[in-house]
């Protein structure tokens, strides 16, 4: 019997590191370890050459007394991840769960597949597609469009309204995550209560709010923390099509981040951006976990089946 | 309370035809429930009296008006789902509530009468639970609540009763039946358990593939069904039927002929209750291959000349063991004849034992 033991005590650790081992080493590699290397290289001043010469707080006091742009760059992010969730992840990929899911399902299903194209075709290609669309001559779709149809332009969406541009073009690629997600919500409803609802009295729009968002809560909160997140820490897109321009009207925290860091060479002062970007993240989720009571959705199953 | 009238109505999806060639008239305030087994159409048909779902052909009338095209919102009927429906996220209290809300019901006045809804149906104890802590019993309490808060014209019942353990059930019947005469409700159930058609009813539609197979009180359904479909669908234990071949003034049954009273030739189905059979001089030479002691009542299987037969007799001790001779008789109006090809009842034919 010990011996019995012996070996299934041994198994169960020869499983521990078969199974957990690979997710730990990526884990480390990936997350753990490059957090540790950016707060190291924070504390240094690593510039061009790579070379580190003193351990100093010089960075932290460059962010909070000197960078003047730092300022900016907050309020541009807030403002893009605010209108980009707002608008487009969250509540125009509800209306499209919504309306996808009250048509046939045939028209439901081409409608969800067109919305998901540009977040399956590459980005850069998605890119060049919009700087085509927007080419401020009249050659340019848009303009062609507006002054064939609405008999205005050309506009120079660039120049002249850059957050606009960043918002529409994430906000088209981010509304389809929140799209899917909803719709099998919104499936996973059983069908007796829209008929309770109905009987009941109530009409489309009375359905939606006292039926369809109540039971639909736990995803919808998921998703706004998620892209949140997810606006907060990227930037390909915005470096793309308007590399943070003209001038710095469109450069969010990441992309300053990554412009000091790799552009100007500042490594230990992109390090201690990042780091901040890094802690904001971390206090961003916490209080929007908090605010959603989302410790509630992972205590019991949300779903309710009757 | 309406006065409900089904014109020749049909609902198919597709290829599927659910429904078909519905007449049917409910007077006001009358129970009537469809019975049927699954599958028949019989939701289909409630969805349809409820406005959830369109009827492709047909007419469909509350109090004359026709009201094909009104939504299911504007024909204020109650109905309790199957599965009760009631919405999640709402405590008992809101659930009630619910159907006010869109009559433009002061909310004091809303809250008033779903306290008395819930009092009615012995749930105002619960009114501020939540669905999710209920047990089946109380949800479907609720959903009665919920149904007849706001008044309905019309209540409409699918298979409330089929969720819920024997005891409840019964009592429940009770309630049912008890909450639609107080309120005088005209009232449609629907349900596969014809038990529960003919304890509560005042009329019961028996549905077959789509189709109405016959409409009755429950003794009609009983004593003179319309077909062998309803005769075998009606009464437990079920119907003996036994085929046989009509042939100048007699019946060949099994091994052996019986005396036919009215007309009938060729091949036919004969059914006698199991209530109808009798121990008596004279008879059916049997033999007791089976008892079956049923509380009350007692089943006995037999084997006689006209093949094997069910007997129910009253009494909770068997007078008869397996392997015992006796005889048993019944009485020629409790034979029902079918013809064999149309499974029509031959109205007014019977047959009866050679003396
Ligand atoms: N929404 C629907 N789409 C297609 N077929 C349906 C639908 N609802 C019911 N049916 C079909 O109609 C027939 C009758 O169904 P139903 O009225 O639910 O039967 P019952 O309630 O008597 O068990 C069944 O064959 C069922 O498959
Ligand atoms: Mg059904």
């Amino acid at each position: 019997m010990a011996g019995y033991g012996a070996t299934s005590r041994q198994r169960q650790r020869i499983n521990a590191v078969l199974f957990l081992g690979p997710a730990c080493v990526l884990l480390f590699f990936f997350f753990i370890a490059p957090v540790i290397v950016d707060i190291f290289v924070a504390f240094t001043d690593m510039g061009r050459t790579l070379r580190i010469t003193e351990l100093t707080t010089a960075n932290f006091e460059r962010m909070f007394t000197r960078d003047r742009r730092l300022a900016q760059t907050l309020v541009v992010t807030f403002m893009y991840v605010l209108a980009t969730l707002a608008v487009f992840n969250v509540t125009f990929g509800l209306l499209l769960a919504l309306v996808t899911t009250a048509v046939p399902e045939r028209v439901g299903g081409f409608f969800r597949s067109v919305w998901l194209l540009p977040r399956m075709s590459p980005s850069v290609i998605y890119a060049l597609l919009w700087a085509w669309a927007i080419d401020p001559n009249e050659r340019g779709l848009l303009n062609q469009i507006l002054i064939n149809t609405v008999g205005i332009g050309p506009i120079d969406l660039m120049n002249d309204h850059p957050l606009l541009l960043i918002v529409v073009a994430n906000g088209f690629i981010g509304a389809s995550m929140g799209m899917i997600i909803f719709t099998s919500a919104i499936r996973a409803i059983p069908e007796h209560l829209f008929h309770a609802a109905r009987v009941d009295g109530a009409g489309g729009l009375a359905i939606v709010r006292h039926i369809t968002l109540p039971a639909i809560r736990w995803p919808l909160s998921f998703i706004t923390v998620y892209q949140t997140l997810s606006l907060l820490v990227s930037f390909e897109y915005i470096w793309l099509i308007t590399d943070g321009g003209p001038f710095y009207d469109t450069t969010v925290y990441a992309l300053y981040v990554y412009k000091r860091a790799f552009e100007s060479g500042q490594y230990a002062y992109g390090a201690a951006l990042a780091l901040m970007l890094v802690l904001l993240g971390i206090g961003l989720a916490l209080l929007m976990w908090r605010f959603f009571d989302m410790k509630r959705l992972l205590q019991t199953p949300r779903i309710e089946v009757h | 309370m309406a006065r409900i009238e089904l014109r020749k109505i049909r609902k198919q999806w597709g290829e599927v035809v659910a429904v078909e060639d519905l007449d049917l008239v409910i007077e006001d305030g009358e129970f009537v429930a469809i019975l049927g087994p699954s599958g028949c159409g019989k939701s289909t048909t409630l969805f349809m009296l409820a406005g959830i779902y369109m009827p492709t052909a047909g007419e469909l009338l509350f109090d004359g008006i026709p009201v094909n095209e009104v939504e299911a919102k504007d024909r204020n009927v109650g109905i309790v789902f199957q599965s009760y429906a009631l919405y999640p996220h709402l405590d008992v209290r809101r659930n009630i509530m619910f159907p006010l809300k869109f009559k433009g019901v002061p909310k004091a006045e809303a809250a008033r009468r779903a306290v008395e809804a819930a009092r009615l149906v012995h749930v105002e104890e619960l009114l501020d639970r939540m669905p999710s802590q209920l047990s089946g019993g109380q949800q479907q309490r609720v959903a009665l609540a919920r149904a007849l808060v706001k008044e309905p014209q019309l209540l409409l019942l699918d298979e409330p009763l089929s969720n819920l353990d024997a005891t409840l059930r019964l009592s429940m019947r009770t309630e049912i039946k008890r909450l639609q005469r107080h309120t005088g409700v005209t009232t449609v159930l629907v349900t596969h358990d014809q038990i529960e058609a003919t304890t509560m009813a005042d009329r019961i539609v028996c549905m077959r593939k789509g189709r109405i197979e016959q409409i009755g009180t429950p003794e009609d359904l009983y004593e003179r069904p319309d077909s062998l479909f309803v005769a075998s669908f009606i009464g437990a234990p079920p119907i003996n039927l036994l085929p046989g071949e009509a042939r100048d003034g007699r019946l060949a049954v099994g091994g052996t002929e019986l005396e036919l009273l009215g007309a009938a030739a060729g091949r036919v189905i004969l059914g006698i209750r199991p209530e109808a059979l009798r121990p008596g001089e004279g008879g059916l030479p049997a033999t007791v291959l089976d008892v079956e002691p049923m509380g009350r009542e007692t089943l006995f299987l037999l084997e006689t000349p006209l093949g094997q037969l069910r007997a129910l007799l009253s009494g909770a001790t068997a007078p008869y063991g397996a392997g015992d001779r006796t005889a048993f008789t019944f009485d020629p109006e409790d034979s029902i004849l079918f013809s064999e090809s149309s499974e029509r009842r031959l109205p007014d034919v019977h047959v009866r034992l050679p003396a």
